[in-house]
């Protein structure tokens, strides 16, 4: 349907509010984990079996990814689709039932005639219980007994788990477009820039600048054609929090954007995303076209005489575009290198004209913040750090996923409350927050709070929101190479800090992981680090520096074992370090010696496992299968090893 | 219908507009599998930019490629979070099966083997993607299976 006024949407709106929702809903994760995992073909296996036990449906399943089931003998209604990404990642296909508000884990289609039946008859399916605090399968399947869901706050991410990102009628069912129609209605413009800057939003692509700072500064820039931009180029690598949200969510983002659009004085708005995320085009591509002929975009926007018209604009695989200048360089058709910011975007921007630029997650905070008020959005959070934050948890952590948070939750909070601790219960060695151009953070920094300053102190910085834990088995030196590595090969080449700084690291750092290391390599690579940080033109290369000054900063003997004894600790580096099993540790479980592709692992005369030095290839494997830690890493074996 | 036919359709979905450079030489890419010295010269003259112009913007995009590549593109994700858990070993096995180095193609013209910096599927570390096809929690074994199996196909 197309609304042409406010009444119009408005009645609409709050029609959907007096009805209360019937039935049953089942929906099945469609996040890239769960789909990889299975997830369409348990979702498929609903339908069936819905459709099969109804009599009558209506609307095709795969045209809206939404079926629609009416139950003439009294059964009640059930609906299931294909939702964005719920988070729980690690033990996905994952599986949410409204209204009780259950989840399920690892569903397979085998699974999908007892989840029905249960919940007809009305009780919780137990064979795929998601884990509850002590580590088992939770005897109640609702989020408040599982740690993973209950330590999160969901606010943006709020209505993901239960809605098709398909379609419109779902996202206004959830409060969609409330917003907007509040900001027409009763605000001027000038009263939602306010609005925002008394939210205390900061930029949640990793800049942590004011939002509404740059919006009052942008619509103060004299011109008749201003531009708001969406940064929807998710380079970081551990990253996928704006991935989620532009395909679990995209009406969100849109409605945000339209928001800031009526805010600042904007009639075009771009959305520039990653030519890797072909979904998230799609699914945005999918939202503009119904929002256009619903009249929620395009000319004169419910008859208030704003108009607005949204494009995607795709990438072309560079990570420097990332950065807001070469952002809009690329947009205008250009190679996307950065420019000196002198001159700030909210004045000159793409084409010369006043932009704001603001990443997705960013976008997806302002219905919630103009909906509820800024003083009541300032109550989640930490002081200076309004609101949540959507972490990607990923690495060596038991429940990978996605996260959403109140700024100022501590690093201990987030890997050992939600996501369980360490995977395999190894020990816990680092954090890495920030993508490549963050850093790493130790143990003892643990119950550091996550927010902009917290981490900006600690050496690190909050980034997009990448989260990646590492344990004793991952080489720090190893991961400064990784990161520089990167960061060499996306470097635009512009300014020579960056360009050839970076070169220089990367070639140190490739010394130190290769065995060829030389006394004092760790403080040129920090000398280097330092010069780059103060020099480089963008922000990508003056925080290039963080990934290396982070590690020697807290794990500075790993260097200085690398460079002095050629030896790395961890069991990464080739050819930098022997294996040798601690034979008081050993209980002969021989797990190592079964694993071992070399088959050099013998029971010796002391009745212990040992390994053969002449036939080890290092692989480590032993080292990662024994559950008693009684295999690592030495710098020197002797004779009789 | 040749190759100068596709391009020629492709140019005309867009207005002629130079903004709209890097979309259009994406959509060559996707159908040629490569950009040719005679699309660039069409774009330009299409997008009235010089040929310049258009050559520095195919050669500084990593998804742009003078040369050809292979049908499909088999991803290897090089992010954080699956080099933590072995990407590495899992690139050098499919160079192995494929018999081919990352950034070849197939004799056949069939694979491009390619790293990506991150395909955010973090959760399902390490993952290959090949198409709108991804495969997650990979191992040497697993991804040797992959192409015995004929995944890619």
């Amino acid at each position: 349907m197309k609304f042409e006024t406010l009444s119009e949407l408005r009645s609409h709106i709050e029609q959907l509010s007096e009805k209360k929702k019937p039935g049953k809903e089942i929906w099945v994760c469609g996040g890239p984990g769960c789909v990889a995992s299975g997830s369409v073909a348990v979702a498929e296996e609903f339908r069936k079996l819905i459709e099969k036990r109804a009599s009558g449906s209506s609307g095709s399943f795969w045209k809206d990814l939404t079926v629609l089931i009416r139950h003439e003998d009294g059964h009640p209604k059930i609906r299931t689709g294909l939702t964005g990404c719920m988070g729980p990642c690690e033990n996905g296909p994952i599986v949410h039932v409204e209204p009780e508000g259950w989840y399920y884990r690892k569903v397979t289609p085998e699974d999908t005639a007892g989840i029905l039946d249960s919940l007809l008859e009305g009780r919780p399916y137990k064979a795929k219980s998601m884990y509850g605090s002590d580590g088992k399968p939770s005897e109640d399947p609702r989020a408040e007994s599982i740690p993973f869901l209950s330590g999160q706050k969901k606010m943006v991410l709020g209505n993901m788990s239960s809605m098709s990102p398909l379609d419109l009628g779902d996202y206004l069912e959830h409060g969609g477009y409330s917003a907007l129609l509040k900001a027409l209605e009763t605000m001027t413009p000038e009263e939602v820039c306010a609005e925002i800057r008394e939210s205390g939003l900061r930029g949640r692509g990793g800049g942590g600048f004011p939002t509404g700072v740059k919006w009052e500064s942008c619509r103060k820039s004299p011109s008749d054609k201003r531009y708001v931009l969406v940064n929807g180029d998710e380079g970081d690598p551990g990253a996928f929090m704006d991935r989620a949200l532009m395909e679990g969510d995209p009406f969100s983002v849109l409605e945000g954007l339209t928001i800031g659009a009526y805010a600042i004085g904007a009639s075009e708005g771009i959305i520039y995303v990653r030519h890797e995320y072909p979904l998230a085009v799609r699914r945005l591509s999918n939202a503009i076209a119904i929002l256009v002929e619903s009249g929620l975009l395009g000319e004169n926007i419910l008859g208030t005489g704003f108009s607005f018209h949204v494009e995607i604009c795709k990438g072309g695989g560079a990570f420097v575009c990332g950065e807001s200048t070469a952002l809009m360089t690329s947009i205008e058709g250009k190679p996307g290198v950065p420019r000196v910011k002198y001159i700030r975007s909210t004045e000159k921007g793409l084409w010369e004209s006043p932009t704001v630029l603001n990443n997705v997650e960013t976008w997806a905070n302002v219905p919630l913040i103009i909906n509820m008020g800024a003083s009541a959005f300032k109550e989640t959070g930490s002081p200076n750090n309004s609101g949540t934050k959507v972490f990607a948890l990923v690495g060596k952590v038991k429940n990978t996923g996605l996260v959403e948070v109140p700024m100022g939750t501590t690093l201990r909070e987030i890997i050992y409350g939600i996501g369980g601790g360490v995977a395999k219960d190894r020990p816990f060695k680092a954090v890495q927050t920030g993508g490549p151009s963050g850093g790493c953070l130790p143990g003892f920094m643990l119950d550091t709070p996550v927010d902009f300053d917290s981490l900006d102190k600690a050496g690190s910085m909050m980034g997009s929101g990448g989260m990646i834990v590492m344990d004793d088995r991952t080489c720090m030196v190893d991961i400064a190479r990784y990161f520089i590595d990167f960061l060499m090969e996306e470097s635009c080449g512009k300014c020579v800090p960056c360009r050839e700084g970076l070169k220089k690291m990367q070639m140190l750092l490739h010394d130190l992981t290769g065995g060829r290391g030389q006394e004092g390599d760790t403080e040129r690579l920090k000398e280097l680090a330092e010069g780059i940080a103060d020099t480089a033109l963008c922000a990508l290369g003056q925080s290039s520096a963080n990934p290396v000054l982070s590690t020697i900063r807290y794990f500075y003997e790993e260097y200085i074992e690398h460079e002095r004894d050629h030896f790395c600790r961890a069991g990464v580096c080739k050819g930098m370090f022997h294996v040798k099993i601690n034979e008081e540790k050993c209980r002969v479980c021989g797990q190592c010696a079964k694993n071992c592709p070399t088959r050099t692992i013998k029971l010796a005369e002391s009745g212990k496992y040992r390994i053969e030095q002449a036939g080890c290839i290092k692989c480590g494997a032993c080292i990662d299968i024994c559950p008693f830690s009684s295999v690592g890493t030495v710098n020197e074996v002797s004779e009789d090893d | 219908m040749g190759e100068i036919d596709r391009i020629a359709e492709i140019m005309h979905s867009y207005k002629q507009d130079p903004r709209y450079l890097l979309a259009l030489l994406l959509d060559i890419q996707e159908s040629e599998n490569h950009i040719s010295t005679e699309a660039m010269r069409a774009v330009a003259r299409y997008l009235g930019v010089s040929e310049s112009r258009v050559y520095a913007v195919a050669t500084f995009y990593r998804t742009l490629s003078l040369k050809k590549k292979g049908r499909k593109i088999i991803r290897v994700c090089m992010g954080t979070a699956c080099h933590l858990r072995g990407s590495a070993a899992v690139l050098h096995e499919l160079e192995k099966g494929l018999g081919i180095k990352v950034g070849e193609a197939t004799e056949d013209g069939k694979y491009t083997l390619e790293t990506v910096n991150c395909v955010g599927a973090c959760a399902l570390a390490p993952v290959v993607t090949c198409g709108d096809d991804s495969f997650g929690r990979m191992d040497p074994a697993k991804a040797a299976e992959l192409i015995t199996r004929g995944a890619f196909e």
